[in-house]
């Protein structure tokens, strides 16, 4: 898909760098809202959604990233 | 899509489905290698090289004007996300997110556009799609979801996709299966995926013919799971929103439900401080990739189509160049006129349809004939698409003010706005092709071989031999053909 000039990384290198970025903000969020519950809870907070899907973003995340550390694109 | 679905139930899963895989293997297998090797560039490009300078005109002023009208749609989506999250003035929302979208797009080109799109996918997706699972786990299973939306409603099916569609006063969308084949199926899916500017400027940045061809079809999986996280979602909410112990209730702006709040509320209800703010950032993201691709467009085909073409034929490339970024600085301008009326639509994608309705449908009928059959004519053409465009805006005033009957269009005794969008495009786009055919009979034909690369059978195109069967991109589209007819028939 991507024509760029030649010797560029391959957006899913990107991808890889934006999930596990975002991944990380949301666990940490979830961790810091673990040790001190905020005032207002969301519905199924009990659940600790923050905690979970930010490590399955972090996750996806690494697997592009990593999948595509080497890989250059023309 | 999912306050769509709030309003009219599972049929709007047909968007993603029967209104979209079709298309966009058509444009995979079919299209793909015409756009890749003929001389086309853009639709106004094409219409020019085709028949002539004034159908070209007649077609860069619709769809400049259509342009503004959805980037209107996108402003005020991202102005209800902002709204809804940070609870600033309707006015603040709207200037911020204008502001945003001119740095963005000045400083943008088309590559940076179809990397930005990647990313916003995923985004989308993650940012999303938990929603779905917590309303699931919320109200017990999806079919439990299934089985009280039931039970709201009796009379109107809300949860199925066909089976109520041989009486439209059984489903939530008041329409036939002809309505939904004809309009959404055939005529907006098929016009907005082979004549949309920005589907086709894709084409020319794949790195060969075979990427170009695969584009559509591996998308077109992605766009059927997309009713997992929309269709879901608005089913959740429906089902939360009848539920007085849940303290779910949609926004109202002046006693009028605003149905497009159902998933900013449903996000503000799960998610806690963190997945808030990419749940704000994953709406943001694709309202301001289609707000950005609508407002490029714009600029692209007011400069070159219109202006260069009619206004001043000998402009200097730097005098393009700087008529360019003010279209961006006007085009956005125009858009918040545009978003404030958009606002007074009580459902966004109602509004979009009937925009489409008046420009690609028509269109759709003219760019086929011309890709297709090489005697139609240039007056046949431009005289055909102003007869179908200027049809379905009567229509649509006609209805709006009651001069006719709506059962005249839709050919039924109940109608929702949807309906009447998908009978409307269906009678446009017959309207278009029947006068283009009629006219194209008695005027002066163009040579046959001026038109080669134009139309397809006199042009040749590009083989792609040497591909393993498997990674052939007919076999991958027989596999999204069979997933297509899995899904109907599960819910059907």
């Amino acid at each position: 898909m991507e024509k760029e000039s030649k010797e560029m990384k391959p957006i899913w290198y990107f991808v890889g760098l934006m999930l596990s970025a975002m991944g990380a903000v949301v666990l940490i969020a979830g961790v810091a809202n673990y040790l001190s519950p905020p005032a207002r809870q969301t519905v199924l907070s009990q659940l600790h959604p923050e905690l979970w899907w930010g490590s399955v973003m972090i996750a996806a995340g690494l697997l592009f990233f990593f999948m595509n550390r080497h890989s250059k694109t023309e | 899509m999912t306050g769509n679905t709030f309003k009219y139930g599972m049929y709007v899963a047909h968007f993603y489905w029967i209104g979209a895989i079709p298309a966009m293997l058509f444009l995979g297998l079919y299209m793909m290698p015409f756009y890749y090797s003929s001389r086309i560039k853009s639709v106004p490009g094409y219409l020019k090289l085709r028949f002539d300078e004034k159908t070209r005109v007649l077609n860069g002023i619709a769809f400049a004007g259509m342009t503004l009208l959805v980037s209107g749609i996108n402003l005020y989506a991202m102005a209800l996300v902002l709204h809804t999250f940070l609870g600033w003035d309707w006015n603040i929302s709207m200037w911020i997110s204008a502001a945003t979208v001119a740095a963005y797009v000045t400083l943008s080109g088309l590559m940076s556009a179809i990397f930005t799109e990647i990313i916003q996918f995923f985004l989308i997706w993650f940012g999303l799609f938990l929603v779905s699972i917590l309303g699931i786990v919320e109200i017990g299973s999806i079919h439990d979801i299934f089985h009280r939306v039931d039970e709201l409603y009796k009379t109107v099916s809300y949860t199925t996709l066909w089976s109520t569609s041989g009486d439209p006063s059984l489903n939530g969308m008041l329409i036939t299966w002809g309505g939904i084949v004809l309009g959404l199926g055939f005529v907006l899916s098929f016009g907005y995926w082979t004549t949309d500017f920005l589907v086709v400027q894709r084409a020319f940045s794949a790195k060969d013919l075979r990427t170009a061809r695969m584009t559509p079809i591996l998308a077109s999986f992605f766009k059927m799971a997309v009713p997992f996280i929309v269709i879901l979602t608005g089913l959740i909410a429906i089902v939360l929103a009848n539920d007085p112990k849940s303290g779910f209730s949609l926004l109202k702006d002046g006693g009028q439900i605003n149905y497009d709040s159902a998933l900013p509320l449903l996000i503000a209800r799960y998610y806690p401080a963190g997945l808030v703010g990419l749940g704000v950032t994953a709406l943001l993201a694709g309202f301001m990739a289609g707000q950005a691709g609508n407002i490029s467009a714009f600029n692209t085909v007011w400069t070159y189509d219109i202006y260069h073409a009619v206004l001043n034929r000998k402009a200097s490339d730097a005098h393009l160049l700087w008529m360019g970024r003010a279209a961006t600085i006007v085009g956005i301008l125009l858009s918040v006129g545009t978003a404030y009326w958009a606002k007074s639509f009580p459902s966004i994608m109602d509004y979009m349809q009937a925009i489409f309705s008046w420009v690609n449908a028509p269109l759709f009928a003219t760019m086929l004939l011309g890709m297709f059959v090489w005697w139609i004519t240039p007056n046949g053409a431009f005289w055909g698409l102003l007869t179908g465009m200027g049809s379905s805006f009567t229509m649509f005033l006609a209805v709006k003010f009651s001069w006719i009957d709506p059962r005249l269009l839709t050919l039924s005794n109940v109608q929702s706005d949807m309906a009447a969008n998908f009978w409307r495009a269906w009678w446009a786009w017959l309207i278009c092709f029947v006068f283009t055919i009629l006219i194209s009979l008695f005027t002066k034909k163009r040579p046959q071989e001026e038109l080669v690369g134009l139309v397809k059978g006199l042009t040749p195109e590009a083989g792609a031999d040497g591909i393993l069967w498997y990674r052939k991109p007919e076999t991958i589209a027989i596999v999204s053909v069979i997933v297509l007819i899995i899904l109907n028939i599960y819910f059907w």
